[in-house]
């Protein structure tokens, strides 16, 4: 994972709410079997109506999402977050996320920002009254800025360090191998296997 | 924290699992007892551990099974669909190639990886359980932590055997009460999700309780536990009791023997203190409840099958009024029209919420002596092959073939159309699914979600209704 700190890109304002993971990515394309190649699936199906907001110069260059509440409900699938990153974006902002989506754009290096409502609204204004209005998020100082407009987002703590340190969740985790190593000796004896005896540990 | 007090069903699971407390902002290690494994969020992960040269760590603790995309038809064939194919080959390879278990298409044990665990005996109370599928909460109806995780995830699961997680907050949904004929699990789970709406649940595990909920059945728990995530929750819990224990005796992977008895000493634990803290409660009146239909894009956009399509104009804050708005215009409702007047196309009787022998049950009990109407298309799809054995040992498929339903093989199907199960453009169904979201079933389908018992006899009158009404 790339470390970030800072990003400053186009704004994006999408005025919706409850954008569920299967209208960010409908489930027909799911199929691939490698983390790349997803943005042909990235809100499919609002791309064919020439309106839409990812349709319309500059805005389909844009890297920073402005979203309404509840961004990224329903399905676990990653791939909403491949979708949105194989696209350009590297950061989604919302008054409220939904808690697998935000785990899941902590692993891939997806900056969720969590802002107020109001915040979001006056940022929509800015992007639509301006459009390509650069939007700054600087995880260091944890505030969005556009021009001359800055507000604070939330996000916790520890994904907030593994992202500007760029660590990778498996490799921390594996430097507890000897705690995970003794939680196994001590598990009751009646917990199942999926596997016959004879290919158990 | 110094002050002692009770602790709630879920921490007790928790801190059981607990390898290593964090430290500040660091989460805890939380040990995982199941890892469940489906084709379309793990070939990515598969693939980060060959980069990494990395094991699974217990093959012994994972399982999978190939259900989002299978076909219903023609099992014995080919996919046709070649980028489904890939995913499903790519399973099994992979599955080989780490030595994971594999049930896959047209083996007896294969189904919707939420159907197979239970009924394998493999999901049990007090375990910890994840698969890369946010309906994982389904398993939580054993007293279980269960939910659904990212591919990330996944990955880290199949190297470490754990997850880096921060405790979730518990919320008490109470269902006191009793619950008329007629209406089931699916309507108490809709009624809470209209309630607490489709954020209500964020960062929360609920744990349901009360008398309604203690006289269901197993099936019944899990359709409840099983839309947990459509009210934004992480995942929902009941406390084991002699229900949870009649269910698991005797299968496959249930303990036997002195382990058995050691097992269910250990599960009658498993409940929340009389002393412990909920950090939100919420309370549902079980007698009040009747059969419960979604008339919007998102689950909790429902109201009771007696009343009508709700005016925008009427509902309390602007973002409710603009996303009602924008739902209505999706599926081509008018407000104040009856939902009783709303005619389907299409009938879905299936999926990892109501695909058990159960909800089969229910339904062949609307249709038997009854036609599906000439306007309508039914199809019903078991959770499992066996739940498929089990129906067709009954003579239940008997009854749907009968009635001029489909009967098909094992899968997800249409709840999500990643095979070939989808609605046309503009098509409407009534679906015993999960998610009503726009394009959910097909681009351009229109879902209304109903319990099985709706379902049939929506199939009967061609509109939205209650067996009462036929």
């Amino acid at each position: 994972m790339e470390p970030i700190t800072e990003h400053t890109g186009i704004g994006v304002p999408l005025r919706r709410s409850n954008v569920d993971t299967d209208q960010i990515i409908p489930a027909v394309y799911l199929k691939r079997v490698s983390r790349t190649g997803f943005e042909d699936g990235l809100f499919a199906a609002w791309r064919g109506d020439e309106q839409f907001v990812l349709n319309v110069e500059p805005f389909d260059r844009g890297t920073v999402l402005v979203a309404g509440p509840d961004f990224g409900t329903g399905s676990s699938r990653e791939h909403a977050v491949w979708a949105l990153m194989n696209y350009g974006f590297r950061v989604v902002i919302s008054s409220r996320f939904a808690d697998i989506f935000r785990g899941n754009a902590g692993k891939q290096g997806l900056v969720a920002a969590q802002c107020s409502p109001d915040d979001v609204e006056l940022l929509w204004k800015i992007l639509e009254n301006d459009p390509g209005t650069e939007v700054t998020v600087d995880l260091a100082e944890k505030t969005v800025r556009a021009k001359d407009f800055s507000a604070p987002f939330e996000i916790d703590d520890y994904t907030r360090w593994r992202l500007m340190e760029g660590l990778d969740d498996i490799a921390l985790t594996l430097r507890h191998a000897d705690d995970i190593a003794e939680f196994e000796r001590g598990r009751p004896a009646h917990k199942p296997v999926t596997l016959p005896a004879a290919q158990s540990q | 924290m110094a002050e002692k007090r009770g602790r709630t069903l879920a921490e007790k699971v928790w801190d059981e699992h607990t390898v290593r407390r964090g430290e500040g902002a660091e989460p805890d290690v939380l040990f995982i007892d199941l890892h469940l494994v489906h084709e379309v969020t793990s070939p990515q992960a598969f693939d980060g551990l060959r980069l990494a040269g990395r094991q699974v760590r217990r093959p012994d603790l994972t399982i999978a099974t190939e259900d989002h995309n299978v076909p219903t038809v023609d099992i014995e064939l080919p996919i046709a669909d070649p980028v489904s194919k890939t995913q499903v080959d790519t399973l099994r390879k992979n599955c080989e190639e780490f030595g994971v278990r594999l049930h896959p298409m047209g083996d007896a044990e294969q189904g919707i990886v939420h159907v197979i665990g239970p009924q394998l005996g493999l999901t049990q109370p007090g375990m910890t359980v994840v698969c890369g599928d946010s309906h994982t909460s389904t398993h939580g109806a054993f007293g279980a932590m269960a939910f659904g995780i990212g591919t990330s995830e996944v990955e880290h699961v199949l190297a470490t055997q754990t997850l880096p997680l921060r405790p979730f907050k518990t919320m008490a949904i109470n269902v006191e009460g009793t619950l008329r004929p007629g209406v089931t699990a699916k309507d108490v789970i809709l009624a809470v999700i209209a309630k607490i709406g489709t954020g209500g649940g964020q960062g929360y595990v609920l744990e349901y309780r009360g008398s309604a909920i203690e006289s269901l059945s197993m099936e019944a728990r899990m359709t409840i536990c099983n839309m947990s995530i459509e009210a934004g929750a992480r995942a929902g819990m009941i406390a084991p009791d002699e229900t949870t224990f009649e269910y698991l005796e005797g299968r496959p992977h249930a303990p036997q023997g002195k382990q058995w008895d050691e097992a269910v000493a250990a599960w009658r634990e498993l409940r929340t203190d009389a002393d412990a803290q909920f950090d939100a409660e919420v309370t549902i009146d079980a007698d009040a409840l009747t059969p419960f239909v979604t008339w919007g894009t998102n689950p909790g956009q429902g109201l009771p099958l007696g009343e009508s399509v709700p005016d925008p104009e009427q509902l309390g804050d602007e973002s409710a009024k603009f996303a009602a708005e924008k739902a209505l215009s999706y599926m081509d409702l008018e407000p104040g029209t009856p939902l009783r007047e709303i005619a389907v196309d299409t009938v879905f009787l299936g999926s990892c919420t109501n695909g058990r022998i159960e909800d089969l049950r229910a339904a062949a009990d609307v249709l038997r002596g009854r036609k599906v109407a000439d306007s309508v298309r039914m199809l019903v799809v078991p959770g499992s092959m066996r739940v498929r054995k089990t129906a067709e040992q009954e003579g239940l498929d008997k009854v749907f073939v009968d009635a001029g339903a489909e009967w098909r093989q094992a899968g997800c199907s249409m709840c999500l159309g990643m095979n070939p199960d989808q609605l046309e453009p503009g098509e409407r169904s009534a679906s015993t699914s999960n998610r009503n979201f726009e394009g959910r079933q097909g681009k351009g389908g229109r879902t209304h979600l109903v319990s099985p018992l709706v379902a049939a006899a929506t199939a009967v009158r061609g509109t939205l209704a209650s067996p009462e009404d036929l």
